[in-house]
C-alpha cells in the first residue's frame, strides 16, 4: 500500500463522510428541535436526486439540477411537516416511526408511479467529468472534490448559521425548552417548518449531488438513511457538530475499512480467505465502531448528557 | 404487487386469446418470481417480457408473475404462496443466485418443477442437484471461466478481479481463476448492490495489473462504469456480458467501446430461431433483446416442448420431456448435461456501435460446448 493510494482512500472516506454530513444534519436537527424521528429522511434525499435527474434531463444544465433537488425536497418537506408531521410532536417515538415509515412507503411508490423502475440517469457536468491532478501525484476525480468542498461549505454555512444568526438562536432555543421560546412570543410552528425544510433541502442536495456517479432510482434512501442514523447515534443526537464529527469518522472507517482490512488478514491467511474475511468484518465495522462509542459515551461524542 | 399479478393475468389472457376462460384445465400453471423493482429491475424485466414473447401464441401456459425486490425474504414469501395457494405446477424467474438459494431447494422439495431462466449457483449445479431442477441458463461460473481462458489465450498476464460478495460472486471469481493462467493480482469482493466504487478504483489505479475482469449486473456495473470513466485510470477490460448487456450499454454509452465480453448468446447469433426471436422481441417492445430477454425465452420454449410432449402431473415422463431439450433455442446448439445445466458454446463479443446504439458483436467463440466442473458431485 503506497502513501498516494492511502491519501486517495482517505479523499474517498471524506467525501464520503460529507456526503452523511448532509443527511445526518437535518436528521440531527429535526430530532434535536422537534424531538421527532423522521424515517422519511431518505425519500427525501431521493426527492431531491429525481428532482435533479428530470430538470438536467429537460434543460441540460447541472446548476439548475442542483437548485431544484433544494427547492424540491425544501417544498416537499415543508408539505410533509405541515400535513402530517405536526400532528405527531406530541405522540411518542413509535406513532413517528409508524406514520414516517408510512411516508417512505407512499413516497417510494408515488416516485415510482410518476418515473417508473428503471433507474434514472443524471451526469456528471462535463467540467468535472475528468480527474484532476493534486500535490504529490495524485489524481482525483474532480467532481468527487467538488462534493467535499460543497459539504464543507454547507457545514460552515450551517455552524453559522446556528451560533450567529436570530433564527439559529432560536432553533437553539427552541431545542432546550419549546414551551418557554413559545411563551416569549417566538411562533413556534414556524420555525419548525423552516428547520423541517431545511434539513429537507440538505438531503436533497445530498441526493442530487450523489446521484450524478452513482444511480437515481427509488429506494435510494434507505441505505444512507441507516448510516445516517449511525452517525447521529455516535455523534450524539441533536448536535451539529457531532453530526460532523460523526459522518467524518463513519466515512473514514467505513472506507478505509474496506481497504486495509483484508491487507491486514492478508499478512496470516491466503489471499481468498483474507479477502471474505477482511470484506465481511469491513461491513460490520461502523457498528463496531459505534458501539465501542456508546460503550465509552452513552449519549455519544458530543451529545448532551 | 397484487396489482402486478392482476395485470400479467390479464395480459396473458388476452395474448392467450381468451382461453383463460376454459379455467386450469390441462394447462400449466407458472410461477415467475423475478426482480422486478429496484437496482436489478432491468434483468428481471427482460426474462420476463422473453418468456412472455415465447408464450404468447400459445395457450399452454397460464403465468403469475410478481416482484421479489431482490430480498429473499420476499422470494421466499412468494414462493410459499405461489405454492400453496397458487398451486402453480412450474416455478422460474429468479435472478439472483442468493434468491435462488433461498427458494428452489425447497420448491423442488415440495415436488415442484424449477427451471431457471438466470441463475446458477453452484451449490445446486453440484451436491445440490435435484431431478426437479433445470437450469437453462448457465451455470454461474461458464461465463467467467471461459473469459479467464480467452484472456490468459490473447495476452493477459496480470489482472485485477472483482465480484460483489455473493453466491454467484463468488462463483464468478472461482470460475474466472478456473480459467485464467496468469497472475492474479487484486482479487476484491464488493457488497451486493454497492454504489460506490471509489475505494475500489483507487485500488485499481495503484494495481500493476494491465487488465480489470469485474462482474457487476445491474445497477452496480452502470455505477461502477460511470466512476471508473471519471477517474482517468486506463486498463483494458475484460468481463462477463452480465457486467455489458444491452440495458447496461444503454445507460454507459461510448464509455464501452472495445470492452471484450462473453456470454452463450449475441444479437447477432446466426439461426432462424434468434433471427425471428431478435426481430420479434423489438417490434414488441420497442428496444434490442438482452442474454436475460433471450433466456427467459428459451425457457419458455424449452417448458412448451416439454409440455408438447407429456402432462406436467406425471413427473417423470415430464422430467425426461424437459431432459430432452428439443426445441430450437436462440443460442444455437443447447442440451443438458447429465446433473441438468447447459452444454453450450460461450461466446467472445466486443461492444461496438451501431449507428447511434452501442451494442455487442460476436468475435469468436471463447469455450466450445462448456459443461459447469461441479455436476462430477452430483448424485440423482
Amino acid at each position: 500500500m503506497t502513501t498516494i493510494l492511502l491519501i486517495e482512500q482517505v479523499l474517498n472516506g471524506l467525501q464520503f463522510g460529507v456526503m452523511l454530513f448532509l443527511m445526518a444534519a437535518g436528521l440531527t436537527l429535526i430530532f434535536g428541535v422537534m424531538g421527532l424521528i423522521n424515517l422519511a429522511h431518505g425519500s427525501l434525499y431521493m426527492i431531491g436526486a429525481f428532482a435533479a435527474a428530470a430538470v438536467a434531463g429537460a434543460t441540460g444544465s447541472f446548476v439548475l439540477a442542483l437548485a431544484a433537488s433544494l427547492a424540491a425536497a425544501a417544498l416537499a418537506g415543508a408539505v410533509i411537516e405541515m400535513a402530517v408531521i405536526r400532528r405527531l410532536y406530541d405522540r411518542d417515538h413509535l406513532d413517528q416511526v409508524l406514520a414516517t415509515f408510512a411516508l417512505i412507503l407512499i413516497f417510494s411508490e408515488g416516485t415510482r408511479w410518476v418515473f417508473g423502475s428503471f433507474p434514472l440517469y443524471l451526469d456528471v457536468p462535463a467540467a468535472l467529468a475528468g480527474p484532476v491532478s493534486l500535490p504529490g501525484g495524485i489524481q482525483y476525480p474532480a467532481y468527487r472534490l467538488l462534493i467535499i468542498a460543497v459539504g464543507l461549505a454547507v457545514a460552515v454555512g450551517l455552524f453559522q448559521l446556528i451560533g450567529r444568526t436570530r433564527i439559529g438562536i432560536q432553533i437553539r432555543a427552541g431545542e432546550s425548552d419549546r414551551e418557554m421560546i413559545a411563551a416569549l412570543g417566538v411562533d413556534i410552528s414556524r420555525l419548525y417548518t423552516i428547520v423541517f425544510a431545511l434539513g429537507a433541502a440538505l438531503a436533497g442536495l445530498a441526493g442530487a449531488l450523489v446521484g450524478a456517479i452513482q444511480s437515481v432510482q427509488v429506494g435510494m434512501g434507505e441505505p444512507v438513511l441507516i448510516l445516517a442514523f449511525v452517525v447521529i447515534v455516535i455523534g450524539g443526537i441533536g448536535s451539529i457538530k457531532g453530526a460532523f464529527v460523526g459522518a467524518l469518522l463513519v466515512g473514514l472507517t467505513d472506507t478505509l475499512g474496506s481497504v486495509l482490512l483484508p491487507i491486514a488478514f492478508g499478512a496470516f491467511l491466503d489471499p481468498a480467505a483474507a479477502t471474505a474475511v477482511g470484506s465481511a468484518l469491513a461491513s460490520m465495522s461502523i457498528y463496531i465502531l459505534m458501539a465501542l462509542v456508546l460503550m465509552y459515551r452513552p449519549t455519544g461524542l458530543f451529545g448532551a448528557a | 404487487m397484487m396489482m402486478k399479478t392482476l395485470m400479467a393475468s390479464a395480459a396473458i389472457a388476452a395474448l392467450s386469446g381468451g382461453a383463460l376462460a376454459d379455467g386450469h384445465g390441462d394447462k400449466i400453471k407458472v410461477g415467475m418470481i423475478t426482480t422486478l423493482s429496484g437496482g436489478g429491475a432491468g434483468l428481471g424485466i427482460d426474462v420476463r417480457d422473453g418468456f412472455l414473447l415465447a408464450a404468447k401464441d400459445s395457450d399452454m401456459l397460464d403465468i403469475v408473475v410478481e416482484d421479489d425486490q431482490r430480498k429473499p425474504d420476499i422470494a421466499v414469501q412468494l414462493a410459499d404462496k405461489m405454492i400453496q395457494s397458487e398451486k402453480v405446477d412450474v416455478m422460474t424467474g429468479i435472478i439472483w443466485s442468493n434468491l435462488a438459494m433461498a427458494v428452489v431447494p425447497a420448491a423442488t422439495a415440495q415436488g415442484k418443477f424449477y427451471l431457471s431462466p438466470n441463475a446458477g449457483p453452484s451449490a445446486l449445479a453440484g451436491k445440490g442437484c435435484h431431478p426437479l431442477y433445470f437450469n437453462v441458463a448457465w451455470q454461474n461460473d461458464a461465463y467467467h471461466e471461459a473469459a479467464g481462458k480467452w484472456a490468459s489465450e490473447n495476452g493477459v498476464e496480470k489482472a485485477f478481479i472483482m465480484a460483489p460478495n455473493y453466491p454467484a460472486g463468488q462463483d464468478a471469481l472461482t470460475g474466472f481463476k478456473r480459467g485464467f493462467g496468469g497472475d492474479v493480482t487484486e482479487e476484491i469482493f464488493t457488497q451486493l448492490g454497492q454504489t460506490d466504487y471509489a475505494a475500489e478504483i483507487a485500488q485499481l489505479r495503484a494495481s500493476e495489473a494491465d487488465t480489470l475482469f469485474f462482474f457487476l449486473p445491474g445497477g452496480m456495473g452502470i455505477s461502477f462504469m460511470k466512476q471508473l470513466a471519471g477517474s482517468g485510470v486506463d486498463k483494458t477490460i475484460v468481463g462477463p456480458a452480465f457486467s455489458f448487456d444491452q440495458g447496461i450499454l444503454g445507460a454507459i454509452g461510448d464509455a464501452a467501446l472495445g470492452v471484450k465480453n462473453t456470454a452463450h448468446w449475441a444479437k447477432d447469433t446466426d439461426n432462424a430461431a434468434n433471427t425471428k426471436f431478435v426481430a420479434d422481441f423489438q417490434a414488441e417492445y420497442g428496444r434490442l433483446p438482452s442474454i436475460y430477454a433471450a433466456q427467459g425465452y428459451d425457457t419458455a420454449l424449452l417448458l412448451m416442448s416439454a409440455a408438447a410432449k407429456a402432462d406436467v402431473s406425471d413427473a417423470d415422463a415430464f422430467r425426461a420431456a424437459l431432459a430432452e431439450a428439443e426445441f430450437d433455442s436462440v443460442r444455437g446448439d443447447f442440451s443438458f448435461a447429465p446433473n441438468q445445466h447447459p452444454v453450450q458454446d460461450i461466446l467472445i463479443r466486443e461492444v461496438v456501435k451501431e449507428g447511434d446504439v452501442v451494442t455487442n458483436r460476436t468475435i469468436g467463440v471463447a469455450a466450445t460446448a462448456y459443461s459447469d466442473p461441479y455436476g462430477a458431485d452430483c448424485q440423482m
